[in-house]
């Protein structure tokens, strides 16, 4: 004990001497967490669309005035013809086109008067998509808004309050657990379920392969220091710091800023935290027992981090993954933590729903760090 | 009382295509003082990571203090101070809490032992507070000194404790390792420096993984069975050469302001012929004297042979 409260002792010390660390570990994950979510949006604004209106009647200008109004399409161009709108999208000035036919107005106020016998007045719309989100999501939009504008023009001629003729099935949804649908809502959690791995996993395999590349492991391997010893006083400092900023995201930024308050039981919340560390932490451990340099440290930390990012649901719901991919991200510690922040704090699950989660991360510590111990050695 | 044992060790790097050392035997009495002599690849610090216990050995047993360091390496690392050639302290810790540092692990503390690194740590005191890796080489040294010292060891590893050490420095390192033999510890130090040979009690020549010849270095010395002579002109450089090509000289070596030289044939009037020779070859202030062998002498004397 005595052993261990020195290495933690010394542990410290450096840490805190660290003067290009230091901001890296508290400053650069509060930053991140203040930045990130805002740019990590999937409401898409700003789609340019170029317009072509071969009518110029006022149900067309209503229809552009509408679609301008909504907030998502900015109105790169009006156009005549086709050609100039296409000429829009080929040099990226526009991401959708709309043509307007001639007689639009006429057709449609002669159709939807004639009440019935319609197949209705055709819009032409043209997207771009070599970005797939944005295309998709554009022309969702213009779908509804169109759809609106329909139901409008409906509501103007149907004067009479009298029945509609065709039953239709109105969908209203309400979002659970947020209302809003705020974006940040989901990805605040998940962001800092990321940032947490990231010290856990790097800071620990770095420092322990610094001292290998330093030399300063050889000093410390002719001393009684047991391994169990040297790994503790390497995990403890980490798994502290860990739990410090995943608070100061969780309070600082998460609440204060975003105002998103966790719904559930926080101690449940951070002895998940303090089990999912330890995995990581273990991860981190396992890195550096397999490299002999901080480069090489650092890159499979990468590696790992950058499939950890892709492929944990942060970004991409799971379920929607190819198979094998499902297989993988079930292997990724970081999976089950973004989960379980989003079920803790935005649902407010209790332990009976997230239970399965956790014995799957004792799972993951056991046997992160059981191999990494197994394959640490002070004799080569 | 023998404190280190080696028999036969052996140890290869790359599955056994480098063989760094090998089946080397030796041995180091208690309160010895004991140099293990050789160029860079010898493989000393090879040695020296077996003998503290992070190296394990492809062949042959070792004993340190009477434990095997394969077996028995939680004691042995209980009671050897290390030094490794490459500064091994915490560069961003200061030079007071490395020490201290170093002292707790070991379960003791600097007070305990402050004798022991009085004369040392009295040069490092106006530093305490420096960080180790701000440190001058020769300071580093000290410190490094200290830190293997801070739990009384029986005995000392020093891995070329003076490489990269200035003259003074080094003059003052080996002053300070007599004083720790005469507090009964024993010290195995490798150098690279063959002028620091003379220094030890008893020494080993190394090369290539294999041991040369063990003994004191009067004795090694001693049995440089040829007369040397040292040999010096004008012109060094064509000289070398001049004086492989007379036909009497058995081996000639540039050693820094003169040449060594021996005779294929011992006998006093070859001096005279050689520097006839040499005049002949337009040598100009031509010395010729006999002198006594080094160790360095001795060291490529074995190697030749």
């Amino acid at each position: 004990m005595r052993t261990l409260k020195f290495l933690l002792q010394k542990e410290f010390k450096q840490i805190f001497r660290n003067k290009a660390l230091l901001p890296l570990l508290f400053v650069v994950p509060i930053m991140q967490l203040l930045i990130l979510p805002l740019a990590a949006d999937y409401e898409i604004k700003n789609i340019n669309i170029t317009i072509v209106d071969h009518d110029h009647s006022p149900y067309s200008h209503k229809l552009i005035s509408k679609i301008t109004a909504s907030g998502y399409f900015k109105l790169a161009n009006y156009v005549i013809g086709f050609n100039e709108a296409f000429d829009d999208i080929e040099k990226d000035r526009a991401d959708l086109i709309l043509e307007i036919p001639q007689g639009f107005e006429r057709n449609l106020i002669r159709e939807d008067g004639a009440a019935g016998q319609t197949d209705g007045e055709q819009l032409y719309v043209a997207v771009n998509a070599i970005n797939g989100v944005k295309a998709n999501l554009g022309s969702a939009y213009l779908n509804r808004i169109i759809a609106d504008y329909n139901a409008d023009v409906r509501m103007e001629w149907a004067q009479m309050p009298r029945f509609n003729l065709f039953p239709t099935i109105e969908i209203t949804s309400s979002n659970w657990f947020n209302p809003t649908m705020n974006y940040r809502f989901y990805m605040v959690p998940g962001i800092l379920a990321l940032l947490v791995t990231m010290i856990g996993a790097y800071m620990c395999a770095l420092n322990i392969v610094k001292e290998k590349e330093v030399g300063t492991i050889e000093q410390i391997n002719v001393t009684p220091i047991k391994k169990y010893q040297f790994i503790l006083g390497k995990l403890l400092p980490f798994w502290f710091i860990g739990i410090v900023v995943f608070t100061m995201g969780l309070f600082g930024v998460g609440w204060l800023v975003y105002g998103i308050i966790p719904l559930g039981n926080l101690f449940l919340l951070y002895a998940y935290l303090g089990v999912y560390l330890i995995a990581v932490l273990g991860l981190g451990l396992l890195i550096s027992t397999y490299t002999e340099t901080q480069q090489q440290a650092m890159s499979i930390a990468f590696f790992f981090m950058m499939v950890f990012i892709l492929m944990s649901g942060l970004f991409t719901p799971i379920d929607g993954m190819p198979k094998w991919a499902y297989v993988i991200t079930q292997f990724s510690p970081v999976t089950y933590f973004i989960e379980v922040m989003r079920m803790i704090v935005l649902k407010g699950s209790e332990f009976a729903n997230i239970k399965t989660h956790f014995l799957i991360m004792v799972v993951f510590a056991v046997v992160l760090n059981g191999w990494a111990i197994y394959n640490y050695k002070k004799t080569s | 009382m023998k404190d280190v044992i080696l028999n036969n060790i052996s140890k290869t790097y790359n599955k056994g295509i480098v063989q760094a050392v090998n089946a080397v035997s030796f041995h180091v009495d208690k309160g010895e003082l004991f140099g293990l002599i050789g160029p860079d690849g010898a493989g000393k610090t090879s040695i020296f990571r077996i003998l503290t216990t992070l190296l394990l050995p492809n062949g042959g047993t070792a004993s340190v203090n009477g434990f095997d360091v394969v077996k028995d390496y939680k004691t042995i690392r209980k009671n050897v101070g290390y030094m490794p050639g490459r500064f091994s302290l915490y560069q961003d810790l200061s030079v007071q809490e490395n020490l201290n540092f170093f002292a707790s692990i070991f379960n003791t503390s600097v007070k305990e032992n402050y004798d022991l690194i009085k004369d040392i740590y009295i040069q490092l005191e106006p530093f305490k507070d420096r960080r180790a890796g701000k440190l001058s080489g020769g300071m580093k040294q000290k410190l490094a000194l200290c830190c293997a010292l801070i739990h009384r060891p029986t005995i000392l590893f020093l891995d070329e404790p003076t490489t990269g050490v200035d003259v003074v420095s080094r003059k003052e390192f080996w002053e300070m390792l007599k004083r720790l033999k005469q507090q009964g510890i024993t010290i195995l130090v490798s150098t690279p420096y063959m002028d620091e040979a003379t220094l030890c009690e008893r020494i080993a020549l190394i090369q290539d993984g294999r041991i040369m010849s063990i003994d004191t270095p009067e004795n090694i010395i001693g049995k440089f069975s040829e007369s040397l002579f040292a040999v010096k002109s004008d012109n060094m450089g064509s000289l070398l050469q001049d004086l492989k090509n007379t036909g009497i000289i058995k081996s000639c070596n540039a050693f820094g302001a003169y040449h060594h030289v021996t005779f294929k044939d011992n006998n006093q009037n070859m001096n005279e012929k050689l520097i006839r020779v040499l005049e002949e070859k337009q040598h100009t202030n031509i010395e010729l004297r006999p002198i006594t062998p080094t160790i360095e002498d001795c060291f490529i004397k074995l190697m030749e042979d």
